[in-house]
């Protein structure tokens, strides 16, 4: 039953500059906050044994992805005080200097959105059913893994 | 019981496939691998876990009932 109200936190591609400043934007109604956060995850060319990665392709297990992100989200908001908070995640190809992660959380102290941040990001990182396969310029490829 | 078996990144590339149904008896996860790693031997030594209807598990873990198993290699969210 809860499963159906998930929301979905995957987007196609790239994370656009525009809908990062539109989601700021949108908060200006919300006078209760004094303070954002935000994370911006970016692809790197990483270079490895002479090899540079141009892209990192992402696939998920979907439905166990989001059901994760909403019991961080759940979390989150039992461990700070929060006015609200967003996260999207790139699925498919996102080319390297793009933005593949975008984690946005507010607050009415700057306090806390310093410590949710780090506290959201690092529980995805751990938790999330996500993969990334890394692209070469030569169309050679490996899997990430984080770290 | 049916199960269904999905596959992610590394190893959905190791089988060449995503998702198959298969028909098996009450097991144990590391029972179930094992089978799989006969029937796919690319997937021998691959660092994995395993999920049953979205659950991380043990292999301890027995699977009685109709669900779906996911094989989940390192994450790389972020």
């Amino acid at each position: 039953m809860e499963k159906k109200k998930l929301k979905n936190v995957f987007v196609q591609g790239a994370i656009s500059s525009e809908f990062i400043g539109t989601s700021i934007a949108k908060h200006q109604t919300k006078t209760s906050i004094g303070a954002h956060n935000i994370f911006l995850g970016q692809v790197r060319a990483d270079d490895i044994e002479g090899k540079i990665v141009t892209a990192i392709d992402y696939t998920a297990y979907e439905e166990m992805a989001n059901q994760k992100f909403h019991e961080i989200r759940e979390a989150t908001f039992e461990k700070f005080d929060l006015t609200c908070m967003h996260i999207y995640h790139s699925l498919g190809k996102v080319n390297i200097g793009e933005i593949c992660l975008f984690v946005f959380v507010s607050s009415p102290r700057r306090k806390v959105v310093f410590e949710a941040l780090e506290y959201v990001v690092e529980a995805i990182k751990a938790e999330v059913p996500v993969f990334g396969k890394e692209i070469f310029e030569d169309q050679t490829h490996q899997w990430k893994q984080n770290s | 019981m049916q199960l269904t078996i999905k596959y992610f990144g590394m190893l959905a590339e190791a089988t060449s496939i995503t998702e198959e149904q298969l028909q098996i008896d009450n097991c144990s996860v590391s029972e179930l691998v094992e089978k799989l790693i006969h029937q796919y031997p690319a997937l021998d030594k691959k660092d994995f876990k395993v999920a049953v209807n979205q659950q991380l598990v043990n292999h301890n873990y027995i699977i009685n009932n109709k669900a779906e198993i996911a094989l989940l290699p390192p994450f790389a969210g972020g």
